[in-house]
């Protein structure tokens, strides 16, 4: 464990703006036909994006396509199975967009009609165009560490959990990288790793990840 | 003069916003953003344009505001031409588009129309991008409901719409089939302006007093225009039902009728389906009467809005910014405020609101737990600091 790191964690937040695609699904054909269209940064948008939304806004599932299904055209067996996929185990995007499709395709062959929008919303294709905003706090230590992440808005913790994962393609998120090789906290940085933001939300992981940070200061070790 | 400035903001909009705009603004301190618009007051776009135009500037940006002029024939030209975008039957001639036309050129002779970004905002102006000149982009805004446009309106708009760099519409549902890119940005609300700002209890007190509104009993409220889009006939309908279960007291407001024969027609209709209960109160309010509605949102147990169609609806927010539960019907932008409920009741009847009106009368409990999640919903989402955030993100987006 290193007390104090030669290279700082420079927090950074972020915005986004949403890019309509001028796509609009009325079935479920129509969404799984779209879906292969689209550019990764819409299948980003509404696999990931909810987590920059209100909760009041994010839907009942943490993707759009299993809230729509469920909700819009009442096909909550489609839903659940679309509920369930866990974004971040997929390598990249592609695959991710690849599984969706896999499993609206294999739901719909065992219908003999095509599940459609009656008296709900259709499905808007949308697009997230993301910006960084260095905030210019920047830490050494894990005391420094653990006092910006209790204040930072929670977009940063959006774009050091996940964006620099999912679409800077950086191995690790940005907290895990710095806490294992700035401050040599590998035990840690694996439990930062393994957070889930999909289900408990961005204001859960930071919970979570400030008490980890404290048993490290309380204890004087790593994890 | 416009006296707030950014930190004003610090108390009512989420933790940690004024710092975050102040980081975005860095990446486009000293770029021109030139907003042009049709007026400079009255209206929401002028409104919002007042507020956000002095804080680009606070945080360094090069911001600006044009308003183009016109004669009366022009601005019943684009009365018209907007009725026409929104969906309403009217007839609009050659001659007609040809003034709207000249007039714009005219006023390009006259104005400085240079900036990295150039947002111009509704259809009056758009016949501008024709006079673009410098290497700045330029964006439309529209600001209305075109989700079911007369089609020979439309088709003249999108000539010069489909010029600009890109659009940004309120919904997703008013998009069109465009080549350029288009963007999503919802309206907002300013909680510091005369209609949203708090008010002490005896400033409320006395502005109910001198509207002569009693308070004894829960209070049914629907701010709108004497318009049958916003089905104040379907209000009344849905009050007397909830009468019969629940004493309570409904208040239609809305703004004066007097230039609009229909708006006269429809406010006489009101009237006569009023009758003389008097805990049934038709108020007409001059439209700069933003105090009356203020203390009006302030003062109602439950908030209307019964529209049959609607643009955006940011009556809504107001509602909700001032902790009130919102009934109101399931179209247009009101399904993006009204989180059934979480934050009120979309609903598509009579009876529907009389139903959810009830259950919220005999559920206080709920009315202020909406209250305060309808609150922080809009904290989040619907402030004027949002809309800051994404206009800054546009400027940045487009001339990196």
């Amino acid at each position: 464990m290193r007390h104090h790191a030669e290279v700082p964690f420079e927090f950074s937040g972020c915005v986004e703006l949403r890019q309509m695609l001028g796509l609009r699904a009325q079935t479920e054909k129509e969404l799984v036909g779209f879906l292969k269209q689209v550019s990764l940064d819409s299948v980003y948008y509404h696999t990931h994006g909810s987590l920059l939304r209100h909760r009041y806004r994010a839907g009942v599932y943490s993707n759009d396509f299993a809230t729509w299904v469920a909700i819009q055209v009442r096909d909550r067996v489609l839903g659940e199975q679309l509920a369930v996929l866990e974004p971040l185990d997929f390598e990249n995007l592609d695959n991710l967009r690849q599984k969706i499709i896999s499993v609206i395709d294999e739901h719909l062959k065992s219908m003999t009609i095509v599940p459609r929008v009656v008296y709900g919303e259709p499905f808007d294709f949308i697009e997230s165009l993301i910006v960084e905003v260095p905030t210019g706090t920047k830490v050494h230590t894990l005391e420094e560490f653990r006092r910006a992440l209790s204040e930072v808005d929670d977009r940063a913790i959006f774009y050091h959990a996940l964006e620099a994962k999912v679409r800077l393609e950086r191995k690790r998120n940005d907290f895990s990288a710095w806490l294992g090789d700035a401050l040599d906290l590998p035990s840690l940085a694996a439990k930062v790793e393994a957070l889930d933001p999909y289900t408990g939300g961005l204001e859960r992981v930071r919970v979570q990840m400030l008490a980890y940070c404290d048993e490290v200061l309380t204890t004087g070790r790593d994890l | 003069m416009n006296t707030i400035r950014l930190n004003g903001y610090r108390d009512v909009s989420p933790k940690g916003t004024v710092e975050f705009l102040r980081c975005l603004a860095e990446r486009v301190r000293g770029r021109r953003f030139l907003h042009v618009s049709s007026t400079r007051h009255g209206g929401g776009v002028a409104e919002i344009l007042s507020r956000l135009v002095p804080i680009m500037t606070e945080l360094g940006v090069d911001a600006h505001w044009e308003v183009i002029k016109g004669n009366s024939a022009f601005y019943t030209v684009t009365k018209a031409f907007h009725n026409a975008l929104q969906g309403q039957d009217q007839t609009i001639t050659k001659e007609m588009l040809d003034d709207y036309v000249a007039t714009n050129f005219a006023n390009a002779e006259n104005l400085s129309l240079e900036g990295d970004l150039v947002l111009i905002h509704d259809p009056q102006p758009a016949p501008l991008i024709e006079r673009r000149s410098g290497k700045g982009k330029w964006v439309w805004r529209c600001h209305i409901d075109l989700s079911n446009p007369q089609r020979q309106a439309w088709r003249h708009l999108r000539k010069y719409v489909a010029k600009y760099d890109a659009a940004v519409f309120s919904l997703p549902k008013f998009a069109q089939r465009l080549s350029i890119p288009q963007f999503l940005v919802y309206p907002s609300i300013d909680p510091l302006s005369v209609k949203n700002r708090d008010l002490s209890p005896a400033e409320l007190s006395g502005i109910l007093d001198r509207l002569g509104i009693p308070r004894n009993k829960p209070i049914l409220l629907q701010v709108s225009r004497f318009d049958r889009f916003k089905d104040p006939i379907g209000v009344i309908q849905a009050y007397r039902l909830v009468k019969k279960h629940c004493d309570c007291r409904l208040i239609l407001a809305g703004g004066g009728a007097d230039d609009d024969p229909e708006g006269a027609a429809v406010l006489a209709e009101v009237r006569e389906a009023a009758g003389h209960d008097p805990d049934l109160i038709v108020l007409e309010l001059p439209s700069d009467a933003h105090l009356e509605i203020n203390a009006l949102q302030r003062a109602a147990t439950i908030v209307l809005q019964k529209s049959l169609r609607e643009g955006f609806g940011l009556t809504v927010a107001e509602a909700l910014w001032k902790g009130k539960p919102v009934v109101a019907g399931a179209v247009g932008g009101i399904t993006v405020q009204v989180i059934y409920d979480v934050t009120g009741y979309t609903v598509n009847s009579v009876e529907g609101a009389a139903f959810r009106i009830r259950y919220l009368l005999n559920n206080p409990d709920l009315i202020a737990r909406m209250g305060e999640a309808g609150r922080e919903y809009v904290r989040r989402e619907f402030l004027i600091t949002r809309h800051l955030a994404d206009y800054l993100t546009m400027l940045i987006i487009l001339t990196e």
